[in-house]
């Protein structure tokens, strides 16, 4: 029984944590390398999920045939955002430092406005959709499967970027432009271009994550965005920046801590999140990766 | 000094004139509750300017300090004097601000306003789940107050937190927290105990706050974490000093003016589109005037005089 109950915790928090290293990843990119703290990431991923449900109740795609709809609309809205927003405002910045500053602020402007647009689309009452909702037994557990699904659909994700970003050029340049943009200009990488690509593939990312959490039949608002942005931050400190196996790390950590505390104490699992933040923002701000 | 002399001169006859005000329109309560709301915001970003004005430290954090101020309202407005009440939500503030700066403002650029981020949630939720499982009743009954009383009690602390800000500006104190701005360690170097001034300053900009949230408080006849604690007032404050401008004492104060009332205009009648106008107004104003609307207003002031020297003077000079 003790083994079904552990067992049970461990896929729970597998489960969870699959998106959440996969919003933290998207988020992960946009910061560590094209220096923007998005706060308007969970924007994004409010944004997949309502694409899901419009597709899905309106015209009955189902939402894994939507997310290959999705991924190149998202991937172009994040591109296209950076070239005439961020880019702008990073040539015109006296320095990296206050570039993040002015990112970061420019992202609250971009927050409430793709919030706001998404509250005169769909409305402010909270809806939701049903896929796959059938009980799976997993080992003595059981789990409805679209769960399962949205675990092996993160998984495939972040494995294929791991592969792009490890064994291609521009992965390849996205890596020399997390370390140094200076010194990969030099080195002849078109880092504007790289830049925006990273931040296109961010949305992206977020959007899928956003996709994936809509069919787990939780509740859709256009102001749920905020809530994963916390905790796309929380698991990118948590695997250090710019490390993408530690924001899978990360995520799948916080996925297994929210899941024992909520089964524990339920209505605690956020503050469980904040503490853990919190603590390790004070002892190790380099994230448990870092050096 | 002449042009001193008339600026000064034209704060102290606005300043009359907004006290004064309820004595003519007494018959209307809405103006009086309106003009409240006003400086409820023209104080949240004039003391969120104190601190990351000077230093650039991007603190999100306000919304935690007006809602400790809500919540000390709250508890204790049934047993002690309004005075004594809300300036005990602003010195609640405070000590939590204080304790809070002294452990995280060692915490580099963006990983400070991600920490503040959390606080603020960290400490609704906190609060949310004390009410669930200790009292057992989200929200509490308040006994709304006057809504002059209210207005008055917004007409000191505006004053208190502006003639605050002036004075920082002016002392060696606000020459510290420039100096922790220009470069943290140069100003270490100098001989500024660079903990304890960004610690005490951020204090001071979370006093006023909960000084805020205290009064505010009693607008309201029903407050829960979700009101008290929402992340609308760390938001607000800082996008309106930053539309506004950080470099002098009446930059903010445009700011916030010009949003609240438009937020009063607008958020009856179509909530979405102001917040749609609010982010767009951010976007524009943070890619094309950097320095808020004030750094335009400095621009004509010098056009207008025809001198040479640039904008950039002024700077961070309050």
């Amino acid at each position: 029984m003790i083994l079904v109950r552990i067992l049970d915790i461990v896929i729970g928090g597998l489960l969870t944590g699959g998106i959440f290293a996969l919003i933290a990843v998207g988020f992960g990119l946009q910061y560590g390398v094209a220096r923007v703290l998005n706060i308007a990431h969970g924007e994004f991923i409010m944004l997949g999920a309502f694409c899901a449900w419009t597709l899905f109740t309106k015209a009955g795609i189902t939402p894994l045939v939507s997310m290959i709809i999705c991924a190149p609309f998202f991937f172009a809205i994040g591109y296209v955002i950076y070239r005439i927003l961020y880019n702008p405002l990073r040539s015109s910045s006296a320095s990296p430092a206050v570039f993040e500053g002015n990112s970061m602020l420019a992202s609250f402007g971009l927050l409430f406005v793709i919030q706001n647009v998404a509250l005169l689309i769909w409305g402010a009452p909270v809806k939701g959709y049903t896929y796959l909702a059938f009980p799976v037994n997993v080992l003595g557990a059981v789990f409805s499967a679209n769960r399962i699904v949205t675990l092996v659909v993160s998984v495939i994700l972040g494995s294929a970027f791991y592969a792009f970003l490890m064994s291609t050029r521009t992965g390849k340049a996205i890596r020399a432009a997390a370390q140094d943009p200076d010194a990969a200009e030099l080195m002849g990488v078109r880092i504007s271009r790289v830049l925006a690509l990273c931040f296109g593939l961010g949305a992206m990312m977020a959007a899928l994550g956003g996709l994936l959490l809509s069919m787990t039949s939780i509740m859709l608002a256009p102001v749920m965005g905020m809530q994963y942005t916390l905790i796309a931050i929380i698991v990118v400190v948590l695997g250090g920046l710019g490390n993408i196996k530690g924001s899978f790390i990360g995520g799948v950590i916080l996925g297994l801590v929210g899941y024992i505390v909520s089964s524990v104490q339920p209505g605690l699992s956020m503050v469980a999140y904040y503490v853990i933040f919190l603590f390790l923002l004070l002892v190790k701000p380099s994230g448990l990766l870092g050096k | 000094m002449k042009k001193g002399h008339r600026s000064s001169i034209l704060i102290i006859v606005a300043l009359l004139l907004l006290v004064l005000l309820p004595a003519y329109i007494s018959s209307s309560s809405y103006t009086i509750i309106l003009i409240s709301n006003i400086l409820m915001y023209v104080v949240m970003a004039e003391s969120w300017v104190i601190f990351s004005g000077p230093t650039g430290y991007i603190s999100l954090a306000p919304a935690a300090f007006f809602g400790v101020g809500v919540y000390s309202s709250a508890i204790l407005g049934e047993v002690l004097p309004l005075p004594v009440v809300i300036l005990v939500g602003g010195i609640a503030s405070f000590i939590l601000a204080y304790l809070v700066g002294s452990a995280t403002l060692r915490l580099k650029g963006m990983y400070f306003t991600m920490f503040t981020f959390g606080l603020v949630e960290l400490i609704r939720n906190l609060v949310h789940w004390w009410e669930v499982n200790v009292t057992g009743t989200v929200g509490r009954l308040i006994a709304s107050e006057d809504p002059l009383v209210v207005f008055y009690a917004m007409v000191v602390i505006f004053l208190a937190v502006l003639a605050v800000s002036w004075l920082i500006g002016r002392s060696k104190f606000g020459l510290a927290l420039r100096g922790i701005g220009e470069s943290e360690e140069a100003a270490a170097h100098s001989g500024v105990n660079v903990d304890r001034v960004k610690a005490v300053s951020f204090g001071v900009s979370a006093f006023f706050m909960g000084l805020t949230g205290a009064t505010m408080c009693w607008r309201w006849s029903y407050i829960d974490p979700t009101t008290a604690f929402n992340m609308q007032y760390s938001f607000m404050p800082v996008l309106m000093a930053i539309f506004g401008g950080m470099g002098h004492l009446y930059g903010p104060v445009i700011g916030a003016t010009i949003f609240a009332l438009l937020e009063e205009l607008l958020t009856t009648k179509f909530p979405y589109y102001y917040m749609l106008i609010f982010g767009l107004t951010m976007i524009v104003v943070i890619r094309f005037m950097s320095s808020g609307l004030e750094g335009v207003i400095e621009k004509w002031r010098k056009v207008g005089k025809g001198g040479a020297e640039g904008v950039a003077h002024d700077a961070g000079k309050r």
